[in-house]
């Protein structure tokens, strides 16, 4: 058994900011990501993070409440208004810190961080550094754990890379530690901790085209599932309009911002013929641009029925190298093509997961001494649509606000002997389950219970639904689920077997789809991200409130919980 | 070739088996139009060989996962095509320099360690103002090319040095110091001269530009290495001068 104060599952940004400000309150850390940290999805995004600092000179008169203004309103009033007010006015602080940090952002010519227009938002409000904004938060932040755990004078911070949490250990109302196999070794045993943070990520990987890193299975939001933590708002997930198409890898929304544009197989601007669209045009929020395209592709203009062009050639090389240089490369690599002279094929994809962890506004679950935090909670603040730029903000506020509540639970927790029991059979629990994985010859194929999942949540549970698929799709993942009882690895080696791992995520990824399943079949209305086809219009009346999803043995069990208010009153979605 | 396939020969070998000895093993992968390295490990582990093992995990070249050794030369795997590389065989081989921990996955331990040697992070000159500290547009384009680096270890793999120094601090290290050198918001710059000034630091590099050839990411930690030695100079002759 392995122990630390604090325990936090994931290297992402959520997870590197939450142990910062562990360390700063001098408490003893265990870090634990199935890949090196610097390997976590975070170093992917692109496009930058929000907060109103009116760098930009059409900036001047922003403000915080506008932030949360254009965040709610983006939400489509689904967002609990008080915690977007906190992360609005949070958002400042937060990048001039991780700036201190060493952060390279981009610079206004008065050297200040520079900012870009992003979707949704009413000013120019999104700081980045070029279009790589990712890589270079999360570099900064590992880069802040070194400087720890350099000074002598701080606590342990101890890093686990390449370990799976598989389990929780729960005592009466308590989280008790996690249980977690190391993926180089096969070792599986229990992390002792007074509380754990899930910072875990999307699980964009039950969706087949999706930009999620490969490793965005959804087992960091399925560990807690199970373990009575309900599940908040699943059925919202946000569909990209810019992916490339076949390997859908993100081409950011700064392609859009810096003023790129959208055109059918006619080569029109079709965002121009929608009434939800024809004002923002291409900095239209995420899910009109790509409902929009999902209608162009009904009706039969998409490039090949299945694309679009994304045309930068009017900006020119220059600004495109100068602004959009990581866009270019992928484009170069991955599609064969240069943007500064062809347009490139574009294709709605899967990109976020709205849902998560169902936690309050300090990180805290309803099962005490869990906390989670960035992608993989549910606080909420993205509500039925995330607006570009406002989940990197999400990861370190939260990250922050999470650890100083963990900081503080702590020191007011005492712990039970009872818990320690509790961990060491969880932990054998997970041993068991490993070991029957590995020893038992179940006759189903993993790979094509994951193919089929993904497969009937692309078509089934995609940008526009109703009831029919969803009814066909929920049907469907019960049997995958079932199917997954009698699942076998053929590969019995302990060091790195991957199938082994992908099989024991892939039960993770199970239990996630079937939730966002069945919130989407129960919500009888569209908002933001969940379009009903048989449902149209937003039903306030009916809906304005949050679904949980608690795990029974028969399935996702519903309930709801009203939305807070308080600031802006909801009203119709236009841009 | 459209429809066709490619014949890889990858490198397998368990060190903790007793006895058991390095060795490639043949695939064949049906090949289609932008398919990947990386997705052609994928189907070899999913479909035909469930004991491969190697890492991956954004596919986007961005973290850094997937460097190994693609049919001659150092590479991610998911952004090396495979249709270019022709039928094969196709021969792929972890990262050089580093222990094996099976097939395609080194231990990145003692490359992690070289870069904590440097102290990446930054050391402010001054106190924290209220918002935050200001750089030029110029002075900010002077860390283009060096933030980019994914941490790989590519670079670090290809270079001929690392082979015979162990010690050697190497190219990715070198170009991470060089980082907070060339940050005008950064005040350690002493202390980071002292460190990469030593027998196993920049000027042990022997300029073969293996390194530079090699990133994926097309950045130059030779020049990086190169900059850093001018630096060093340059210091050292204000030292003499002061
Ligand atoms: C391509 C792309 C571009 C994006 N660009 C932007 C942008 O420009 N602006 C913006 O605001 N947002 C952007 N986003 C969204 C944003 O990147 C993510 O929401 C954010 O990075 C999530 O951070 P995180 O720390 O919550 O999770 P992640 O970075 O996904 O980290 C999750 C961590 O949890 C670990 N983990 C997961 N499960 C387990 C387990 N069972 N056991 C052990 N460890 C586990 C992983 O190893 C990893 O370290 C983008 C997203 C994508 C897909
Ligand atoms: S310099 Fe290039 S090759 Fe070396 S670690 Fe960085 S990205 Fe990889």
């Amino acid at each position: 058994m392995r122990s630390h104060d604090v325990l936090i599952v994931g290297g992402g940004l959520a997870g590197l900011r939450a142990a910062v400000e562990l360390n700063k309150a001098n408490v003893k850390v265990g870090l634990i990501s199935k890949v090196h940290p610097l390997r976590s999805h975070s170093v992917a995004a692109q496009g930058g993070i929000n907060a109103s600092l009116g760098n930009h000179p059409r900036g001047d008169y922003d403000t915080a409440m506008r932030h949360a203004f254009d965040t709610v309103k983006g939400s489509d009033f689904l967002a609990d208004q008080p915690a977007v007010v906190r992360m609005a006015k949070d958002a400042p602080l937060r990048v001039f810190e991780i700036e201190h940090w060493g952060c390279p952002f981009s610079r206004t010519d008065e050297g200040k961080i520079a900012q870009r227009p992003f979707g949704g938002a009413g000013f120019p409000r999104t700081c980045y550094a070029s279009d790589k904004t990712g890589l270079a938060m999360m570099h900064t932040l590992f880069e802040q754990m070194i400087r720890y755990q350099q000074a002598a004078e701080r606590q342990e911070l101890v890093v686990y890379s390449e370990w799976l949490v598989i389990g929780l250990a729960v005592d009466g109302d308590l989280c008790a530690g996690a249980v977690a196999m190391n993926i180089k070794t096969g070792e599986v045993d229990g992390f002792r901790a007074e509380a754990v943070l899930f910072a875990t990520g999307g699980a964009g990987r039950i969706y087949g085209n999706s930009t999620n890193a490969i490793i965005n299975s959804g087992m960091g939001m399925a560990v807690p599932y199970r373990a009575g933590v309900p599940l908040k708002d699943m059925e919202f997930v946000q569909f990209h309009p810019t992916t490339l198409c076949g390997s859908n890898i993100l081409i950011s929304e700064a392609a859009r911002g810096e003023g790129g544009y959208l055109l059918n197989k006619d080569g029109h601007r079709f965002l121009a013929d929608y009434p939800d669209s024809k004002k923002a045009m291409e900095v239209a929020p995420r899910d009109i641009v790509a409902r929009n395209m999902a209608r162009e592709i009904l009706a039969g203009r998409a490039v090949e029925g299945t694309h679009f062009w994304l045309d930068l050639r009017h900006l020119g090389e220059e600004k495109i190298q100068k602004q959009l240089p990581g866009i270019r490369d992928l484009a170069i690599r991955f599609a064969g093509i240069d943007p500064a002279d062809r347009p490139v094929p574009v294709q709605p994809g899967q990109h976020y997961t709205m849902g998560g962890i169902d936690v309050d506004r300090s990180g805290a679950s309803p099962l005490k001494g869990l906390f989670a935090a960035g992608e993989a909670a549910c606080v909420s603040v993205h509500g039925a649509n995330r607006l570009g730029g406002n989940s990197l903000l999400d990861t370190i506020v939260f990250g922050a606000i999470t650890g100083e509540a963990m900081a503080e639970f702590i020191a007011g927790h005492v712990r039970p002997a009872s818990a320690d029991k509790a961990l060491a059979e969880a932990a054998a629990r997970g041993r068991e389950a490993v070991e029957r994985l590995l020893g038992g010859g179940g006759a189903e194929d993993p790979v094509s219970i994951k193919d089929e999942m993904k497969k009937t949540m692309m078509e089934k549970v995609g940008i526009f639904r109703d009831r029919a698929d969803l009814s066909a799709a929920l049907a469907k993942i019960r049997e995958l689920k079932d199917r997954y009882r009698r699942v076998g690895v053929s590969f019995k080696g302990k060091i790195l077997n991957q199938e082994l791992r992908s099989t024991i995520e892939l039960g993770g990824s199970l239990d996630v789809a079937e939730a966002v399943v069945a919130g989407a079949l129960a919500r009888e209305e569209s908002r933001g991200s969940h379009s009903r086809t048989d449902f149209p219009k937003r039903d306030d009346a009916g809906w304005l409130k949050h679904t949980l999803a608690a795990l029974a043995p028969e399935g996702p069990r519903l309930s709801y919980r009203d939305v807070e208010l308080g600031y802006f009153e909801p009203a119709e979605r236009v841009y | 070739m459209g429809g066709g396939s490619a014949t890889f020969k990858i490198f397998r070998h368990d060190p903790s088996a007793e006895g058991e000895e390095p060795r490639f093993q043949e695939y064949e992968v049906p090949v289609r139009p932008g398919l990947t390295v990386l997705d052609a490990l994928f189907y070899v582990q999913e479909r035909l060989d469930s004991s491969l093992a190697f890492r991956a995990s954004c596919r986007a070249a961005a973290c850094g996962s997937c460097a190994m050794h693609i049919a001659g030369g150092y590479g991610l795997a998911c952004q090396t095509q495979v249709e270019p590389l022709g039928g094969g065989p196709i021969v792929l081989r972890p990262l050089a320099h580093l222990p094996i921990i099976r097939d395609l996955v080194v231990d990145m331990g003692p490359f992690w360690e070289k870069y904590n040697k440097i102290r990446p992070f930054l050391v402010p000159g001054e106190p924290a103002p209220e918002k935050e500290r200001t750089q030029s547009p110029d002075d900010r384009d002077k860390l283009e090319g060096l933030i980019d680096c994914i941490l790989c270890g590519i670079c670090s793999s290809a270079c001929a040095v690392g082979g015979t120094d162990d010690a050697y601090l190497g190219p990715a290290a070198l170009l991470n110091a060089d980082r907070f050198v060339q940050d005008t918001r950064d005040g350690a710059t002493e202390e980071r001269l002292r460190i990469v000034d030593g027998e196993h630091g920049v000027w042990r590099c022997h300029t073969i530009f293996s390194c530079q050839e090699a990133c994926p990411k097309g950045l130059d930690p030779t020049g990086a290495i190169m900059t850093l030695r001018r630096t060093i100079i340059r210091h050292r002759w204000k030292k003499l001068v002061r």
